[in-house]
């Protein structure tokens, strides 16, 4: 089925052609493959931008092909994130504490230990025990299961509670908003289990590889990160080729026109809701070790607005777009943002872009929301001749 | 004979104002029925009420041979019961294509998973040809729906009816802002519809519901004015006063 799925779909080819060049030139040229021509924190940046453009293909199917506005995927990403963070913070810190316990004459009792890594991770926020929630953080493979279940059934919960009461429009959107400003605020407090605004940090550091340079580290993660967008792709090109995409684009266009022909858009809207959140929750695991800490404000309501200006500036409704949005409103973000960007002077006043991209950013939304509603991924419709 | 759909005692009062009153209506398998009356008589509340967008304040709705009522069901449960609907304004999907739009309304398990899974099967593609040649719309599969004319997209709709193979269609208002070529083509496929199923047909134009020639329920102020063949209700003079009376009807 996906074999014949591919052979017809050649944006989709097209897609993993570039992406897989890309990622090939990147590694190619990354220090960890000895020619250095890109630096390390360049292939963490490109690492990160992948992730983003992961969950940006999610708010697409949600938003572009399903109608929902979603303004709260963020939250899913930053849960992944923390799952994640949780098992490298423990991991990490046992790892310190062992050796430093290691040159005792009494060998420690598993109590020490444990209270040894808890007033290592929770000292910040007065506190040497662990919460509940980091019951699994030990191991590995119970904390990725955490990556994927925590956002799907927060997401299901949520999606159940909202569609079945028929919230949709704007109502739907302030509401996801809630939910994320709810998450981040709890996520501060210092009680909340999670190290309240200190969140998690030293995430770069991989346990059992110590020893491992922090190039190879970030390589293996972009090269992650490339693999996981690209099966991503694929999977929701998948999802909205079909029939499951006739649907949900009915449900965008003329949600109750839908019912009456007898599906539970429900069911549907609430699929689409959690499928994207749980890929939302995986892109955001492999984000926070690239990025090396993570903290509330990251699900802090403007992350999930972003996103969605992203989708609308890349070009709702075609993954690819939602690709294009992502990587380069999120790369020039940072280029201005960080100050790559020079000052103009005009004399009387200095245009400082750290100040005023923002501005920028929300007049091209504006831009082109009223002239190019497709986005620049409409381009391409001028390239592609459509066959009649 | 018996009713497959027993609309009795039904009414609806929206802000103070009785849209449907006290209104009884029975629909034989097969049969085909028109249902005239002024605009706002409660011809569409009628309908809305029988898919369940509306629930009505008091009365019943029954259908089929276990006399299962419909109120409180779902407009999914609803339509998977049976009923199709038309609206008054076509409504298709118009950012897809005709074949897209009739796959979709193709009788076939409606749930996401069996959905997502869904593969087209040769059965499903030769049903789409004989419902596209019975609308006229076999040389239009591939175009994008919102391409048709106003036409093309009311019989479209009627298709996407016929896709979903029920035993009871409501069709409002099908041939509003059509030629008299094209209605004519309407009547009959309406009439062959009819055949093996139940068919209600909400029209204002009287030369049409002629053309359709089938038993006339005429409805005022949400009631039942008069029921029987066309001949028989307009010469009823409480008819005649409810038409006379109005000039939009
Ligand atoms: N949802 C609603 N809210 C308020 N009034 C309504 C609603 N639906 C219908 N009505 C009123 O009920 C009456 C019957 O409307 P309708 O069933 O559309 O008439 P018809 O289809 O026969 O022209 C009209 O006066 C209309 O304004
Ligand atoms: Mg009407």
């Amino acid at each position: 089925m996906t074999q014949g799925f591919l052979v017809t779909n050649r944006s989709v080819r097209w897609f993993l052609f570039t992406l897989a060049l890309f990622t090939a030139v990147i590694a190619f040229g990354s220090e960890a493959s000895g020619t250095g021509i890109f630096s390390t924190s360049l292939v963490k940046t490109l690492g990160k931008t992948l992730c983003l453009c992961l969950i940006a293909v999610a708010m697409d199917v949600v938003w572009g092909y399903c109608g929902i506005l979603s303004l709260g995927h963020f939250a899913f990403f930053g849960i992944g994130g923390y799952a994640i963070g949780m098992w490298l913070m423990y991991g990490r810190t046992e790892g310190i504490v062992m050796t430093s316990l290691a040159n005792q004459t009494i060998p420690p009792t598993p109590q020490e230990v444990s209270d040894a890594i808890g007033g290592q991770i929770f000292g910040v926020v007065g506190s040497s025990e662990f919460p509940l929630i980091w019951s699994f953080a030990h191991s590995l493979p119970l904390q990725l299961l955490m990556v994927v279940l925590v956002p799907g059934l927060l997401a299901l919960v949520f999606g159940w509670l909202a569609f079945r009461s028929r919230v949709t429009g704007v109502y739907l959107s302030i509401l996801t908003q809630a939910m994320t400003l709810a998450l981040s605020l709890y996520l501060f407090q210092n009680d909340s289990g999670l190290r309240g605004n200190n969140g998690l940090s030293g995430l770069q550091n991989i346990p059992g590889f110590e020893q491992t340079s922090q190039a190879t580290i970030s390589l293996v993660f972009f090269l992650a990160s490339a693999a996981a967008l690209a099966l991503g792709y694929v999977l929701f090109a998948w999802v909205v080729a079909g029939k499951m995409g006739s649907v949900i684009m009915g449900i965008r266009d003329n949600e109750a026109r839908v019912r009456f022909l007898g599906y539970r858009v429900e069911g549907y809207k609430l699929f689409v809701f959690t499928l994207t959140a749980i890929v939302s929750g995986i892109a955001g695991a492999l984000y926070y070790p690239q990025a090396g800490i993570i903290n509330p404000a990251e699900i802090a309501p403007i992350a999930s607005i972003y996103l969605a200006v992203w989708v609308a500036i890349g070009g709702r409704g075609r993954l690819y777009g939602a690709v294009i949005g992502a990587a380069l409103v999120s790369l020039l973000s940072s280029w201005f943002t960080g100050g790559g960007a020079p000052d103009v002077n005009l004399g009387l006043y200095r245009i400082q872009w750290t100040d005023w991209w923002l501005v920028l950013l929300g007049l091209s939304f504006v831009c082109v929301t009223l002239f190019f509603p497709k986005g620049i991924g409409g381009l391409f419709d001028y390239l592609v001749r459509k066959p009649s | 004979m018996t009713s497959l759909l027993e609309v009795s005692g039904v009414s609806k009062t929206f802000d103070g104002f009785r849209a449907i009153n006290d209104l009884s209506i029975q629909i034989s398998e097969p049969e085909l029925r028109a249902i005239i009356g002024p605009n706002g008589a409660g011809k569409t509340t009628f309908m809305d009420i029988v898919t369940g967008k509306t629930r009505p304040d008091e009365g019943r709705v029954l259908w089929g041979e276990k006399n299962e009522s419909l109120l409180g069901l779902s407009e999914a449960e609803i339509a998977n019961r049976g009923i199709g609907r038309k609206f008054q304004k076509p409504t298709v999907f118009e950012d897809q294509t005709v074949r897209q739009n009739l796959a979709m309304a193709l009788k076939n398990p409606r749930g996401p998973f069996a959905v997502l899974f869904h593969r087209k099967t040769p059965q499903g593609a030769q049903r789409i040809e004989e419902i596209a040649a019975e609308i006229g719309l076999t040389d239009q599969l591939t175009r994008t729906s919102g391409e048709l004319s106003h036409g093309q997209k009311q019989w479209l709709e009627i298709g996407m009816l016929l896709a979903q193979d029920p035993r009871l269609l409501l069709v409002d208002e099908p041939a509003a802002g059509m030629t008299a070529e094209e209605r004519e083509k309407t009547t009959d496929i309406l009439r062959r519809a009819a055949q093996t199923r139940a068919v209600v047909v909400v029209e204002h134009d009287m030369e049409f519901v002629r053309r359709l020639d089938c038993k006339v329920t005429v409805l005022h102020e949400g009631h039942v004015l008069a029921e029987g063949p066309l001949d028989h209700v307009t010469s009823d003079p409480t008819v005649i006063d409810v038409y006379l009376g109005r000039s939009d009807a």
